[in-house]
């Protein structure tokens, strides 16, 4: 239903746009140079106006009913259940919903019919309500803009003014998508540090969340994020082991010694490389590498297990590798040539103008092109996910299957337990992911700029 | 002493043997270092080639797929396909006999089958009337076969002559040389191999013994008893496994024409003739013991050809049977290769020989023309303000900052946002494209806006102060000269960010789009998935018979990658320009 409304807002955007072109031409009365504004400018003010309005009041409408409609579904709950924990009463609003969507829910009861009911109701009254108030605030807006024009009416200069509003939201829309991850995060986050204990959670060492979530809460001992965090430490720190020496000689090969011919085969085939969707690494490690590497340590005597997190680092390390050798070719190629030139003309030789002269002028640089490829390789998700294993696994073995921090996000939201239960620890490890991720980033590109600042 | 003056040396410090060692130790240096940069770079090389070679070669074998020909009655007005299909089967192959080998019939047809009659008769194209000759989609385990997944059929004419004679259910075959020396010989081999097995495993005992006996004088009481009681378990063990080897050792050595049983185990034999194949169960070096398969139409003396397969029977999901069937059929020509139109019209399907990319390219389209059309304008409008409106401030630092950081953001933080704030806030239909584009549209507005401000700040200011001296308004200067003249990089950067989102996977598992969804998507609003999750989803399948499906899904996947990367490069090349 709201579609629709949203298909009338744009259908009176488009007619406002015509009808407002029309009257400015008509109020000139023939003569259009005596308008201060061009009739197209008449016309996409009311444009404008129109659609801002309409859209605007459908879209704040219906962030408001939901933030409402949940706690008028949460007051559904009749009080004879006596009381429930988070957990249980989302539960049973979420089936509630699906009762009335006609989808599948967990279970079938008369609380939960009570809140399918309701929520029908409701629906029933926001998208009435809403329509009206749409499609009642678009009408009025375009009736006062229509009102409004005349010869002297400076159309131009508040379209302009709109226009410049509209480019501000637009770049303010990336402070909105920071602000949105931080609050989705950190608000789940809070509710599970609530029930759970901070440092059971960062120190424990046993990780099975949903074992007992039955009972209707969790139980501390079982959501340590040890093992989660050293199976990411450990797959991330065998990719970087494969992606930092070729990434780095690839850079250094193809700034100084490549020919232009060999760089023009070379590059695009880097960026091949980093163009591959991760699901197609994540394939290549399940299907060809794991096995490979099982039947290879099988030959030499070697017990390797088909989910080993050797696979899943080597694969996500060749995927870093144009990530480093990029970036690093970059800061390599950003040495100024007056320091290459004072090197050879002291007699030193190319090698030892790279080792002793290049290396460590760029050294920030490549130092912050290895932090973003940990922090890419920490939030790596596809190729652990179809490479690495699921259960937690506290090991420093490569050879063992180890499981990491997105692979059990994945685990916990795709699984079969109820989303209002997966979505703390779920959230919780997201936020820790973001909040390592945001550091390591942070760091890398201080220190660029810092370098950069250097030479420029 | 003092006067004493040296005399300079006869050689300089630039040109002496030690000189010369020292050059060539750097330049031995220098050529080691180049050799790394080749060696990283042929390393990089390598996995390229050999993850784009085990798509492909994976990938090319769903380009056919295989039909078998066999009549069925087909009524007007008919609804129960599956029944068609099933009672064709039983007509096709009366002899099957029991109810594993009518199961086996029925496992040799697709559940496609029935699929396609309905297709057909719906399209009002289906011949009916009875005994009508009409080509059945094979399953996929059958199809695998024929692709010679599970194992190589070898046929060899044989030397001699042979003479059948049937005995009960099983028929006794004589020839007149030695043509089945090899199947004894494999046979002999398997043996071997197991009775080596269990001779290492005997090792094995003996070794564990070796061990606890060492043990024994540290332990006392009942620990005591309990590793004599282990090594006593590990001794007798060992006394069987042995004799168990000597036993198979027997068999191998003896001599006089003693038949030996074929298990299933070994590699599967069969021999064609009068019409029907048998299946061997004992062979000797002159002589075999078969079970007909496919009933003989005679026990006359003729041509006959021996036929193995090298796959033990327990190793594939083909039986011998269906092997026997499925030979049968090709020998008579009714076993077609056509090429697969199929995987690119139809949806998934757990059966992997009906699945296809259709609902997924579809879905794909969908949620990439939402992603653009939220990306592309909003984050032109962002780089139009940062660039050519935003007063250098703390306000506009910080959104820079922000945007920086988004883009390193794990793309499944997106996901989780996309979960909390447009599932469960917005309340955004789970698994919807319309869900799927709103989190690719905020992964790829990064990108997007870095591309796009760098391509409006490469536009000469030159420009916007000619456009300014002739009275435009500032608006009207970015807008009708300056966004025009950067509009080949800003196209460039969106669609590399548009191909980064047809690849991502991550978020969309987030938001349920990894449900497994055979209905083609109508609108944004309606469940869907797409391309790059569609191989998530069949590599975890269990059917072998995806994973071919899995690398042609992705063979699809990276064609529209590159037709859309050769699209941005033509773009920067033909329209970028240089001032």
């Amino acid at each position: 239903m709201l579609s629709w409304v949203a298909l009338i807002v744009t259908l009176m955007t488009a007619g406002a746009f015509v009808a407002s072109r029309h009257r400015a031409r008509s109020v000139a009365h023939g003569d259009l140079a005596a308008l201060h504004s061009r009739p197209v400018y008449h016309g996409a003010y009311t444009a404008l106006r129109v659609a801002i309005a309409g859209f605007g009041v459908l879209i704040v409408g219906l962030i408001l009913s939901n933030i409402g409609l949940r706690a008028a579904l949460f007051a559904a709950i009749p009080d004879s259940l006596g009381t429930l924990s988070q957990i249980e009463r989302d539960l049973i609003v979420s089936d509630g919903v699906a009762i009335a969507a006609g989808e599948v829910a967990s279970r079938t009861d008369a609380a939960r019919e009570a809140v399918g009911a309701r929520y029908n109701t409701l629906m029933m009254a926001r998208n009435i309500g809403l329509a009206v108030l749409t499609l009642g605030a678009a009408a009025f807006v375009y009736l006062r803009s229509i009102t409004q024009i005349s010869v002297p009416f400076r159309a131009r200069n508040r379209t302009e003014k709109i226009v410049q509003g509209l480019l501000m939201v637009s770049a303010g829309i990336a402070i909105l998508t920071t602000i949105g991850i931080v609050a989705s995060l950190l608000g789940q986050t809070l509710v599970f540090f609530s029930e759970i204990p901070i440092t059971k959670f960062l120190f424990g060492t046993l990780w099975s969340p949903l074992s007992g979530v039955h009972s209707g809460s969790m139980d501390p001992d079982k959501v340590g994020a040890i093992p989660l965090f050293a199976g990411t430490l450990l797959i991330t720190f065998i990719a970087m082991l494969v992606a930092v020496p070729v990434g780095l000689f690839a850079a250094i090969f193809l700034s100084d010694f490549a020919s232009n011919r060999a760089r023009g085969i070379i590059k695009p085939m880097l960026e091949i490389l980093a163009g591959i969707p991760t699901v197609v690494y994540g394939f290549f490690a399940a299907i060809t590498v794991a096995p490979f590497l099982r039947d290879t340590g099988a030959a030499v005597g070697l017990t390797i297990s088909s989910e080993s997190a050797l696979a899943a680092g080597v694969v996500m390390g060749i995927m870093i590798i144009p990530f480093i050798s990029s970036l690093s070719d970059d800061v390599i190629n950003a040495v100024p040539q007056s320091l290459r030139d004072g090197s050879y003309g002291l007699g030193a030789t190319k090698a030892e103008t790279i080792r002793k002269v290049i290396l460590p002028a760029a050294l920030p640089g490549i130092v912050s092109a290895v932090l973003l490829g940990v922090s890419r390789a920490i939030g790596e998700t596809m190729i652990v996910v179809m490479a690495a294993g699921q259960g937690a696994n506290l090991t420093a073995n490569p050879f063992e299957a180890v499981t990491t921090v997105t692979v059990q996000i994945v685990a916990l939201i795709t699984g079969d337990t109820e989303a209002a239960t997966a979505a703390g620890p779920a959230f919780t490890l997201g936020f820790t992911l973001f909040c390592v991720t945001l550091i390591f980033n942070v760091i890398a590109l201080r220190l660029v700029r810092k370098y950069q600042e250097s030479y420029d | 002493m003092m006067s004493e003056t040296t005399m300079p040396p006869a050689v300089s410090v630039h040109t002496g043997e030690a000189a010369k060692k020292r050059m060539k130790k750097r330049h031995n240096a220098e050529k080691r270092l180049r050799a790394y940069g080749i060696i990283a770079i042929s390393l990089a090389a390598l996995a390229l080639v050999a993850l784009l070679y085990n798509v492909f070669a994976r990938a090319v074998s769903v380009r056919t797929e295989h039909y078998i020909t066999v009549a069925a009655d087909i009524s007007k007005d008919e609804n129960d396909f599956l029944k068609v299909v099933k009672t064709a089967a039983r007509e096709a192959f009366p002899f099957a006999s029991g109810r594993t080998q009518k199961r086996e019939v029925y496992g040799l047809f697709s559940d496609g089958a029935a699929d396609d009659m309905r297709d057909a008769a719906e399209a009002g194209t289906l011949e009916a009337g009875s005994g009508i000759q009409r080509r059945f989609l094979l399953s996929d385990s059958v199809d695998l076969y024929l692709r010679g997944v599970f194992g190589t059929l070898e046929e060899r004419e044989p030397e001699g002559a042979l003479t059948l004679s049937e005995d009960g259910k099983t028929v006794l075959l004589q020839s007149t040389a030695a043509d089945f020396n090899d199947a004894l010989g494999l046979v002999k081999a398997g043996l071997a191999q197991q009775s080596e097995r269990l001779r290492r495993e005997a090792e094995r005992q003996s070794a564990g013994i070796e061990t606890l006996t060492a043990r024994l004088p540290s332990l006392e009481g009942p620990e005591l008893d309990d590793t004599k009681a282990q090594i006593e378990g590990f001794k007798a063990k060992r006394a069987q496994l042995s004799g168990q080897a000597d036993a198979l050792d027997a068999t191998i050595m003896a001599q006089g024409g003693e038949r030996l049983k074929l298990t299933n185990r070994m590699p599967s034999f069969f021999v064609r003739s009068n019409d029907g194949i048998l299946k061997l169960t004992e062979v000797s070096s002159t002589t075999a013991l078969g079970k007909p398969l496919i009933p003989l139409s005679g026990t006359a003396a003729g041509a006959w050809s021996l036929l193995s397969l090298d796959r033990p029977e327990i190793g594939r999901p083909v039986k011998d049977f269906q092997v026997a069937l499925v030979e049968d059929l090709r020998a008579k020509d009714r076993i077609e290769e056509v090429t697969n139109w199929r995987f690119f019209t139809s949806s998934d399907s757990t059966q992997p020989e009906i699945a296809g990319i259709y609902g997924a390219l579809i879905g794909s389209m969908w949620t990439m023309l939402v992603t653009f059309s939220l990306a592309f304008p909003i984050g032109v409008m962002a780089a139009i303000y940062l660039e050519e409106f935003a007063p250098r401030n703390r306000w506009t630092d910080f959104i820079e900052v922000n945007i920086n950081n988004l883009a390193a953001v794990p793309s499944i933080v997106f996901g989780l946002l996309g979960l909390a704030v447009f599932l469960h806030f917005f309340g955004v239909p789970r698994s919807s494209p319309l869900a799927g584009g709103l989190v690719l549209a905020l992964m790829t507005l990064p990108t997007i806006i870095i591309a796009s401000r760098a391509s409006i700040r490469a536009v000469p200011p030159s420009i916007r102060s000619a456009a300014l001296g002739l009275g435009a308004s500032k608006v009207q200067t970015t807008f009708h000269h300056v966004l025009p003249l950067a509009m080949p990089g800003i196209l460039t950067g969106t669609i590399i960010g548009m191909a980064q989102a047809l690849g991502e996977t991550a978020p969309l598992l987030m938001i349920g789009m990894v449900a497994f969804i055979t209905a083609v998507p109508e609108g944004i609003t309606d469940s869907a998935t797409v391309l790059p999750v569609q191989v998530f989803n069949w590599a975890n399948a269990s059917e072998r018979a995806f994973d071919m499906r899995t690398a042609a899904a992705i063979a699809v996947l990276l064609g529209f990658l590159v037709v859309m990367n050769m699209i941005a490069i033509i773009l920067r090349k033909r329209f970028e320009r240089r001032w």
